[in-house]
């Protein structure tokens, strides 16, 4: 072998080993394989040998050609995960234990509850409708069967306006309403009236952990040909079901409430103690929770509906007790007080 | 209300039957019973009847007396004793060694010195009354050791019902009401009342009665003489005290039973005092003394029972002072009547005075049971005071008949009202139970209402479904869903649009939504320095704090958020709530859905907070109507309003709602070195306003060129007159700006805003945009705005 080419391969060998980075592998790249090379030189000066010797030398130098390309890319791989492995063992430790300090926004438990219920009936085809606060007497009382003596229209329960009008008492304030906006559909092809109305409520009373004069309660009716008992009972019982998310168990008890017939009481199983009796549900096993029932016939035909051909039920949730229930609220007053430190917790809920 | 098991067991038998769950069977069925149920007697015994066979005074105390008492076991025994009204001969309550008397077991023990073996007992010792001034002076012929619970019927089951589940039955306010209940509830036989035979005495004078005003339906009355009974019988006065009730004497005790048991108030006068029953109102207003004492102004709305022109009774609700029965009484006259419910109620809130008679009346009572509780009551008082003598024929005037009803409605109408199955029979069944008349023609009924019912409570066919599902048993319901068309339903547009503003401000912004009262709250606002402006007030609000209606939430949120300055140093709240504007034309409030949002920093400048909250409306804007609210500067109108940067907030030119910073004044009340800004939109006007289509641009193939150009901008000066310049150049190809620099100094207020450009159809070349930018620039130029090098 040319002593040339051996040499200078016992140089690359030695230079390519002591290389530590790669700027300096591609300046020794360049000085040997480069355009003007020490190894591309030799190729060039091939030229002026002999046909032999040109095969000869030419077969040696590609060898080095191809041992120095070699050594160059296992050099590059080499130092590439160097700098790799220096990169990790240069990456911090971050500590991520330390408190978030991200606001996050917060709903009010009513909403929370609210949008549970509305999204349950909304799947089974019901509207959800806005509704005034401040009502008539009529929307009220009267439309309501409701006659002029009921103790409920006492002073000491509503709240009157100086101009004559009240602050619902209920939810059931928006019947009338309703039954009137949507009756002439039914009527006229046959679409049933489903409907949820969410809203505030206002009694006059005294304010303790368990009353508020400010509530709020969501109300739905449904009213086709058929409607019966049977399934009043079913769109309580699924709805509860779907609120709580697991099975709850429903039972009615008669209840008098001038704008139902027959009118109930709806209990639930305690789900405390899920009906074993536990001072939550005063050892009863059941918690009381809504009235409801079928509605009244004046009530219908006040609508505008006929009561001998149309029959429909009502009920009236109290939101503010079930937010209280699900979310263990035990002083109704919070619910009201602005408190950011009882309130802020209601990031949201599904 | 409470009652008695043993009283209702007089009217039904209800033997071998589980009386708890009898009682928790009435509560599904007829009247919520409260959880409470009392097993009276049950912690009793050990007590027997025992004869005093001698007694001496005790050497060492005053009071105490040494008793030998024979308890029926063949010996005597040494008991000492407290009580006044001990003498030989007397038998009495005998508690025995190893006898319970609720928590105490008797045993031997020394008083004063000497060994008592036992004790003898009041009745209020005995739990059957409240009465303790002396031990029990047994009158029955008994033998020593009886037991006490086989002479006096002491167990008892008792269970209280909620009143306000009676409010439609007036039946109900009963013993005997509630038995037919449970003869329904247990398939028993309702037994009737044992009655006197009335027609006995039609050959003696009537009482001179006359009704001069329709609010009395019926007055039926009796004389009685002689009556010598002055205590009520024992087992009589348990229930009565069972039942809530004091024992009063013989003839109070009696009227009262009679009201437990069929529902009817009675009142005895003494017929002295009532010559000339007339019942009637008076034209004039004056004071009346009632039978408690107190003194009552009586107006010329209530009904009053009168002899002749001197009143003596408010009808339905209390007799009076001076009529009432005394020592000397020797004839009574008793008075059983019906009046117009409404008319009680509205004297009794006039009164202020609920008696358990008003509570009865106001339901409506069953005016076909005036002659009826008379019966009951000479049969009970000949019963227990033989010597009593009726001294007069019944008298009864029936002026207002309860109306009959009569339902007619067939199987068809109860299956869709029901959704179940329940078969003829059960329905004729079960309302016969309940005391209605039926008549089945195939598959019709014909209903006649029982009178007891008929007075408000069962008038239409639906009432008739409730008689019948109620003792079926809600349980026994088969649940189903309804069967009906499906039709698209959509949302409320304010609805839709107040949740998604809520998620936006709760997700992206990170606010917190809180609730607050529609009144405007005086006293808080008062310490803030704000004004209750004039609105709607409450006519019967108690507390004066919450007497006006508020206009705006914003003063509500500034109370709040007073409350809640230490609950972070950066907040913001929002509420979506009622306000009132006034009163429309129609004289009805003008009330309106706002959303409110206030923040609150005390870490960023008032710039940057009052910048934030424009990006939050901004966001809102573009998010829910695909545009941009456009502000407009205002005049102040409230005291929280700092009159600099107050802005109307606009959409479609139309004013939603504003802007602003709070008033220093306010500010400094709630945190001197904090900032607060706040917005108020109506959610109404913004639902209306127009919501634009989504206009989707193409992204352009060809790669888009920025242009920078930095500006020094005359003091005052908005970004909105700058945009003015560019608005109309480029003929489409400039896309936007942004401002990507800004640099403030004292006296300089200057920003860099980057145009971008594109077209569709081609790379655009620079000469193209210089072009455009050289007119924008010299727009700029012509407003005073200059380059920057």
């Amino acid at each position: 072998m040319n002593e040339q080419i051996i040499s200078l391969q016992t140089e690359v060998s030695e230079k390519l080993s002591a290389v530590t980075d790669l700027t300096e592998l591609d300046s020794l790249r360049v000085a040997y394989l480069g355009k003007k090379g020490s190894i591309t030189a030799l190729l060039k000066g091939m030229k002026d040998l002999s046909a032999e010797e040109r095969k000869t030398f030419g077969a040696e130098v590609n060898q080095l050609k191809e041992f120095t390309t070699q050594k160059i890319e296992e050099k590059v791989k080499e130092l590439g995960e160097k700098e790799i492995a220096a990169e990790i063992a240069a990456m911090p430790l971050i500590d991520i234990t330390t408190p978030s300090s991200c606001e996050c926004g917060s709903y009010h438990p009513i909403t929370l509850v609210q949008r549970q219920c509305e999204t349950i009936f909304k799947t089974m085809g019901f509207a959800v409708i806005d509704y005034p606060e401040i009502v008539t007497d009529y929307e009220c009382f009267e439309a309501l069967n409701i006659p002029k003596h009921h103790p409920a229209r006492d002073m000491q329960d509503t709240y009157y306006l100086d101009n004559g009008q009240l602050l619902k008492s209920h939810t059931s304030a928006a019947q009338n309403a309703i039954l009137k906006k949507y009756g002439k559909e039914l009527m006229e092809t046959g679409k049933p009236i489903k409907a949820i109305f969410p809203g505030r409520c206002f009694r006059n009373e005294a304010t303790d952990a368990c009353h508020e004069n400010t509530f709020f309660q969501m109300e739905g009716v449904m009213v086709d040909k058929d409607i019966s008992i049977s399934n009043l009972i079913y769109f309580m019982k699924t709805m509860l079901s779907e609120v709580f998310r697991k099975d709850i168990k429903v039972r009615l008890r008669p209840g008098f409430f001038p704008f139902v017939e027959p009118g109930f009481e709806l209990d639930i199983s305690c789900l405390i103690c899920g009906g074993e009796g536990c001072p939550s549900c005063k050892q009863s096993g059941w918690l009381e929770l809504c009235p409801c029932g079928m509605i009244h016939p004046n009530v219908l035909r006040e609508g505008g509906i006929d009561p001998e051909e149309y029959t429909g039920f009502a009920f009236g949730l109290g939101l503010t007790r079930l937010a209280m229930m699900k979310y263990g609220v035990k002083d109704i007053r919070n619910l009201n007080s602005g408190s950011l430190k009882a309130l802020s917790q209601f990031t949201d809920d599904e | 209300m409470f009652l008695s098991m043993n009283w209702i067991e007089d009217f039904v038998d209800l033997s071998g039957l589980d009386k708890l769950e009898l009682i928790h069977k009435l509560s599904l069925s007829t009247a919520e019973v409260e959880n409470e149920i009392f097993f009276k007697g049950s912690d009793l015994s050990g007590v027997v009847v025992a004869e005093i066979m001698s007694v001496e005074d005790h050497p060492k105390s005053e009071k105490l007396h040494l008793l030998k008492v024979d308890a029926g076991d063949g010996k005597l025994t040494d008991v000492v004793c407290g009580a006044p009204n001990v003498r030989v001969g007397m038998k009495t309550a005998f508690a025995k060694v190893g006898a319970q008397l609720g928590e105490i077991t008797i045993a031997p023990r020394p008083l004063a010195g000497f060994e008592s073996f036992g004790m003898c007992c009041s009745e209020a010792e005995l739990g059957i009354s409240d009465d303790h001034s002396g031990i029990m002076d047994i009158t029955e012929d008994v033998k020593n050791g009886t037991d006490i619970k086989d002479v006096y019927a002491i167990d008892d089951i008792i269970f209280e019902i909620d009143n306000k589940s009676l409010t439609n039955r007036p039946d109900l306010w009963s013993h005997y009401g509630f038995a037919r209940e449970f003869a329904a509830l247990a398939d028993r036989k309702l037994k009737p009342l044992e009655c006197e035979d009335l027609s006995a005495y039609d050959n003696l004078k009537k009482v001179d009665m006359k009704i001069e005003d329709p609010l009395c339906q019926r007055y039926s009355c009796m004389q009685v003489e002689n009556i010598t009974r002055s205590i009520s019988p024992v087992n009589m006065r348990i229930r009565l005290f069972y039942c809530g009730m004091r024992g009063i004497n013989f003839l109070a005790d009696l009227t009262n039973y009679l009201m437990l048991e069929v529902g009817q108030p009675m009142h005895a006068f003494d017929s002295r005092k009532v010559e000339k029953i007339r019942i009637k109102r008076f034209d004039t207003p004056f004071t009346f003394t009632t039978l408690d004492g107190v003194e009552r102004n009586i107006d010329e709305n209530t009904l009053m029972i009168c002899n002749d022109n001197t009143p003596v009774a408010i009808a339905g609700i209390m007799g009076g002072l001076d009529s009432e029965i005394v020592e000397d009484t020797t004839t009574l006259t008793l008075e059983s009547a019906t009046f117009d419910a409404v008319s009680i109620r509205k004297s009794t809130v006039r009164l202020a005075h609920r008696t358990d008679a008003s509570m009865r009346y106001e339901k409506c009572l069953d005016p076909e049971m005036t002659t009826l509780a008379i019966a009951r009551f000479i049969n009970l008082l000949k019963k227990y005071n033989p010597e009593a003598q009726v001294v007069s024929a019944l008298t009864d005037e029936y002026a207002k008949r309860y109306e009959t009803v009569k339902l007619d409605f067939d199987k068809n109408f109860v299956d869709r009202y029901t959704g179940i199955e329940i078969s003829n029979d059960t329905i004729v069944k079960t309302l016969t139970d309940l005391g209605f008349e039926v008549t089945l023609d195939g598959d019709n009924f014909s209903v006649t209402v029982p009178s007891w019912r008929a007075t408000k409570d069962v008038t239409i066919k639906a009432d008739i479904i409730e008689e019948i599902t109620r003792i079926y048993g809600y349980d026994n319901f088969d649940i189903n869903t309804a069967k009906a068309p499906l039709y698209p339903v959509r949302a409320e547009a304010i609805k839709t649009a107040e949740d998604r503003i809520k998620d936006l401000l709760v997700k992206k912004f990170g606010l917190h939504e809180l609730h607050s009262y529609v009144w405007a709250y005086n006293d808080e606002m008062k310490d803030l320095g704000l004004d209750v402006e004039e609105n709607v007030k409450l006519l019967n609000a108690t507390n004066p704090n919450i007497e006006t209606i508020r206009k705006s939430i914003i003063p509500t949120q500034l109370c709040q958020v007073k409350t809640n300055t230490s609950f972070s140093p950066d907040f913001g709240i929002f509420e979506v709530g009622r306000v009132v504007e006034g009163l429309k034309d129609n004289g009805l409030c003008n009330e309106r859905k706002k959303l409110a949002i206030t923040l609150f920093s005390k870490t960023k400048d008032i710039k940057t907070l009052y910048t934030e909250l424009r990006d939050i409306l901004a966001v809102m804007a573009l998010n829910i109507k695909h545009t941009e609210f456009t502000f407009k500067s205002k005049e102040t109108a409230h005291s929280y309003e700092h009159p600099v940067n107050l802005n109307a907030i606009c959409i479609d030119g139309k004013e939603i709602g504003s802007m602003g910073i709070l008033h220093p004044v306010v500010l400094k009340k709630i945190d001197k070195k904090a900032n607060v800004v706040f917005a108020e939109i109506d959610m109404e006007l913004f639902t209306e306003a127009n919501t634009e289509a989504i206009v989707y641009d193409e992204p352009s193939k060809f790669p888009a060129m920025t242009y920078d150009i930095s500006l020094e901008i005359p003091a005052g000066m908005f970004f909105e007159k700058l945009s003015e310049c560019w608005k109309n150049e480029g003929g489409g190809l400039l896309k936007g700006t942004r401002i990507v620099d800004t640099y403030d100094t004292e006296t300089v207020h200057s920003i860099t805003i980057r145009f971008e450009f594109s077209s569709t159809e081609r790379t655009l070349s620079s000469q193209e945009i210089q072009e455009i930018m050289d007119k924008v620039i010299a727009n700029l130029s012509a407003i005073g705005v200059t380059l920057r090098g």
